[in-house]
């Protein structure tokens, strides 16, 4: 229905909004390819508690990362109803274990306030702003930080 | 304008092809296992690139050819020798010529300076009568230089000139048998000629000085029409053509000069008595060659040199398309015939494809597979046997579609022969590289991935390991150094080494260096072997002061980090005094892998078939303790560490009782046997190596990633690295996790 062109971006904005633990959050469309249940991983040795695993993305070894973990929640005991949010930032494609997606947002970019004070250092650093959306407030995630540095430090090349 | 820029781009690659074979040629001419053909080879090769350079009006890449095929026709013909010196300043020009090519190619800067620099020396050795200096046109250095060189020329002694004609030339060798060349009574002379612009202006006409050299006997003109530039850039008054003319007249060299005498500051010109043609050399017709045959050109067009027609430049495109594919054939089946084979150019991006596709067939194979053992159907049943020749089958296409991306080594091992060159001459140090093992076959990524580490390891090698030539000859070596570069295949791998044979590491400085940057406790007790493991340590760098060379920022840490990238493992082995060696295990490819499917703690993991040894269920005779905590399996009178790898991964919280376990003996790089205790042995399977660090990252004990057959991600073990991690010496422990834990 609506018609978004890349270069539309700048003033029209899809997001895809989903849940974790009660709260909202959404991330730009455009780096999401592709939303699919909850498959169990194959953990990796030594890594840390918001990286679930890896699964096998058609061919592809996709590692998947509890985003609440990630931004200082409790982590997730996954069940056939969580959602992994597959995005990809440059080259990289990242899994993002959510609760569940809500909805698709399309806003401007001059809905988007900036992150409260209030929020805790972790999720201030992942978080791009917040959106006011019909009485709900929903973060904006930016994957960058969410993807950067979750690999063992010094073999990042 | 695209059909151009595909024939541009064949003609890059063709010089890329050429400027290899100059490199091998010359080198192999330094190490005195030359032949006739090999200076053959290198000339041609020369040749070729300023053929297709002139074609395509690149005309620095032009001049500085001619100039370096003057001087390499002169070795050919015998006329100069090859000496160390000589083969030196040759193997800078072709270093030179590939960097001139690179930026016609690419687009960049030349260091102006050192290519006439070059220029002058190479000017030099073609007519050792020559001054640089006396350059009479100091702006343009390859103008000047060529009536330079013949003003130098003694008188009479025509064996002594440096000059060589353009490659119109050679027609003359193909037209004239040797047999049928008169004996003495006529003189074979050969003319060059180019007006400048002046000679125009005051009104003469070349074709007026061309009749009049024809006049005196029997002549051969051909017209080299190589630096007309594109009609857009057209001077209508500028002279872009030059003549040879091969004349055999019985009149004496001063008769055909004196045809010259109006117009000998008008114009270049050359006059050579040419030497009787060598029956052993015979020289293919290069199609530049045949411009001289378009009748229309020689002397008409020439003279009304404002008009070039569109012909020519067509025709020049032409020649030049016609070249890039006579080229290669023709110095294939002269150079070398024994490598003669076939080859097809096809875009890497299908290779890939290819293999991915093959990739995702070994999956789909070994899944068929599973579900057929899973059905329940007899092994001996045709659906079996059909499955089995169906294996058969995937594994020899998966070998063969490898193979295409397998390449020798050998481009990446001369492109180091750059490198020393280059850092020898900016430390000063006399350097010698002996390189082996240049035929083994590497995947084509892994060559590429290569180059960065090795030459960064050379340059370490030349710059930090070797002494200077004084120190060297006060503790009895020769003066020169020797850097050796080899690579061997072992065990599935590629094993490539650099070795100096320096000083070795400075273990007390390395040491001294460690602590006071606090990478390591200064009361710690270090083995020599974990002393020379620090230069890996991020950050860590001995040589006191940064220098030119190979102070760029970079350590050994990050030469480590693209070895574990390509799945590869680096050491190093130093001996005080005798020097200092690097060895570096690759994988041959980065596409599969045959391994052993185990179970532990509940994973499955994959332990690369190449490291395994055997396997064994430990009785409780065989396991002892030792220490604290460490355990070790005897068997056959040695002890080997017992190591568990779900507990060393992560995957329980303690170690497992080895009773209850299978036990797979392991061999590491450094040929040291350990036992890696699993749960069970689920099979052994071919298993497709899929990056971890392309979404991830590295991650320590492990590999990579594969998918199996059920579809699930099973994590490739590095062996290595569990078993490193787990040395019984506990001060190596220790490192380890400081490593990890400053990282």
């Amino acid at each position: 229905m609506t018609h978004v062109k890349e270069h539309d971006m700048a003033s029209n904005n899809e997001l895809i909004a989903f849940r974790i633990g009660g709260q909202e959050f959404c991330v730009d469309i455009m780096s999401v390819r592709d939303i699919r249940g909850w498959t169990p991983t194959t953990p990796l040795p030594h890594s840390p508690e918001y990286v679930k695993g890896v699964i096998n993305l058609r061919g592809s070894v996709l590692p998947v990362i509890d985003l609440a973990a990630r931004l200082g929640f409790r982590s997730t005991e996954p069940t056939a109803r969580h959602v992994i949010i597959v995005t990809q930032v440059g080259t990289q494609s990242v899994g993002l274990l959510v609760d569940a997606v809500s909805d698709i947002l399309t806003i401007t970019e001059d809905k988007i306030q900036p992150t409260p004070d209030v929020a805790s250092e972790l999720a201030r650093c992942f978080m791009k702003g917040v959106l006011a959306i019909e009485g709900r407030m929903i973060s904006l995630i930016g994957l960058d930080s969410v993807l950067q540095t979750h690999p063992n430090p010094g073999s990042v090349n | 304008m695209d059909t151009m820029a595909a024939i541009k781009q064949t003609f890059f690659q063709e010089c890329e092809e050429q400027l290899a074979e100059l490199e091998t040629g010359l080198l192999s001419i330094e190490s005195g296992e030359s032949d006739h053909d090999t200076v053959n080879a290198v000339f041609r090769a020369v040749h070729s690139i300023k053929g297709g350079a002139g074609a395509f009006g690149l005309d620095e890449l032009v001049r500085f050819a001619h100039t370096f095929e003057t001087a390499l026709d002169l070795v050919r013909s015998g006329q100069i020798e090859a000496d160390a010196p000589l083969v030196r300043l040759m193997l800078k020009s072709s270093d030179t010529l590939a960097d001139l090519v690179r930026v016609s190619r690419d687009g960049g800067e030349m260091d102006q300076q050192r290519v006439s620099q070059l220029h002058d020396e190479l000017t030099q050795v073609a007519n050792p009568g020559a001054a640089p200096a006396a350059d009479p046109e100091p702006e343009s250095v390859a103008e000047a230089s060529l009536p330079d060189a013949f003003a130098g020329e003694p008188a009479g002694e025509a064996d002594e000139n440096g000059f060589v004609p353009l490659q119109v030339s050679f027609d003359g060798f193909l037209d004239s048998d040797a047999d049928l060349e008169p004996a003495a009574a006529d003189n074979i002379f050969r003319v060059w000629f180019r007006p400048k612009p002046e000679l125009y202006a005051k009104a003469n006409d070349a074709a007026k000085i061309l009749r009049e050299i024809c006049s005196l006997g029997e002549a051969d003109v051909a017209c080299d029409a190589s630096e007309v530039p594109l009609l857009s850039e057209l001077d209508p008054e500028g002279a872009y053509l030059s003549w040879t003319i091969r004349l055999v007249s019985g009149v004496s060299e001063d008769a055909v000069r004196e045809v010259f005498e109006f117009v000998e500051f008008d114009c270049d010109f050359k006059v050579e008595q040419e030497m009787p043609a060598d029956p052993g050399f015979s020289f293919e017709p290069e199609p530049v060659a045949s411009v001289a045959e378009e009748p229309a050109l020689p002397v008409e067009a020439g003279v009304e040199e404002a008009v070039i027609p569109q012909k020519i430049m067509d025709r020049i495109a032409e020649v030049a398309a016609k070249q890039t594919t006579a080229a290669k054939p023709a110095a294939g089946s002269q150079a070398a015939p024994s490598q003669q084979s076939q080859t097809i150019r096809v875009d890497l991006d299908r290779v890939d494809r290819l293999i991915d596709l093959v990739g995702e067939l070994v999956i789909n194979q070994s899944m068929l597979a599973q579900r057929v053992t899973e059905a329940g159907i007899a092994r001996l049943s045709e659906v079996a046997v059909g499955l089995d020749d169906l294996e058969q089958l995937t594994r020899e296409i998966q070998d063969s579609v490898m193979a295409i991306r397998a390449q020798p080594v050998r481009p990446i091992f001369q492109r180091m022969s750059r490198v020393v060159r280059e850092v020898a001459d900016m430390t000063g140090k006399s350097v010698r590289l002996v390189t082996e093992g240049e035929s083994c076959e590497v995947d084509k990524t892994v060559i590429e991935r290569l180059a960065d580490p090795l030459t960064h390891m050379i340059r370490n090698a030349i710059d930090h390991g070797l002494e200077s030539p004084e120190d060297r000859v006060r503790t009895g070596k020769p003066e020169q150094g020797v850097v050796r570069l080899t690579a061997a295949h072992r065990s599935g791998r590629v094993i490539i080494e650099v070795a100096d044979d320096g000083a070795g590491i400075n273990r007390e400085r390395v040491v001294e260096k460690a602590v006071s940057k606090g990478l390591i406790d200064p009361n710690i007790q270090l083995s020599d072997g974990e002393i020379d493991d620090l230069i890996f340590h991020p950050g860590f760098s001995t040589a006191s002061a940064v220098s030119d060379v190979s102070g760029r920022g970079v350590g050994m840490d990050v030469v480590k980090s693209s070895i574990q990238a390509l799945g590869g493992r680096i050491s190093i082995a130093s001996r005080p005094g005798a020097g200092t060696t690097f060895t570096m295990s690759l994988p041959l490819t980065l596409a599969v892998l045959d391994g052993m499917v185990v179970n532990v703690a509940g994973q499955t993991l994959v332990v690369p078939l190449t490291a395994i040894v055997e396997t064994l269920q430990p009785k409780e005779s065989d396991v002892h303790g030792l220490g604290e905590t460490s355990r070790v399996v005897s068997m056959r009178g040695a002890f080997l560490p017992l190591i568990d790898v779900g507990y060393e991964l992560g995957y329980r919280e303690t170690e497992t009782d080895p009773l209850n376990s299978v036990a797979i003996m392991v061999e590491t790089e450094n040929r040291a046997q350990s036992a890696l205790l699993v749960d069970h042995i689920v099979g052994q399977q071919q298993v497709v190596i899929k990056s971890l660090e392309a979404n991830y990252g590295h991650v320590f004990g492990v590999a990579a990633a594969t998918i199996l057959g059920d579809g699930q991600v099973a994590v490739i073990v590095d062996v290595d690295a569990v078993v490193a991690g787990k040395r019984t010496d506990p001060a190596r422990t220790d490192i380890a996790n400081r490593k990890r834990n400053a990282a």
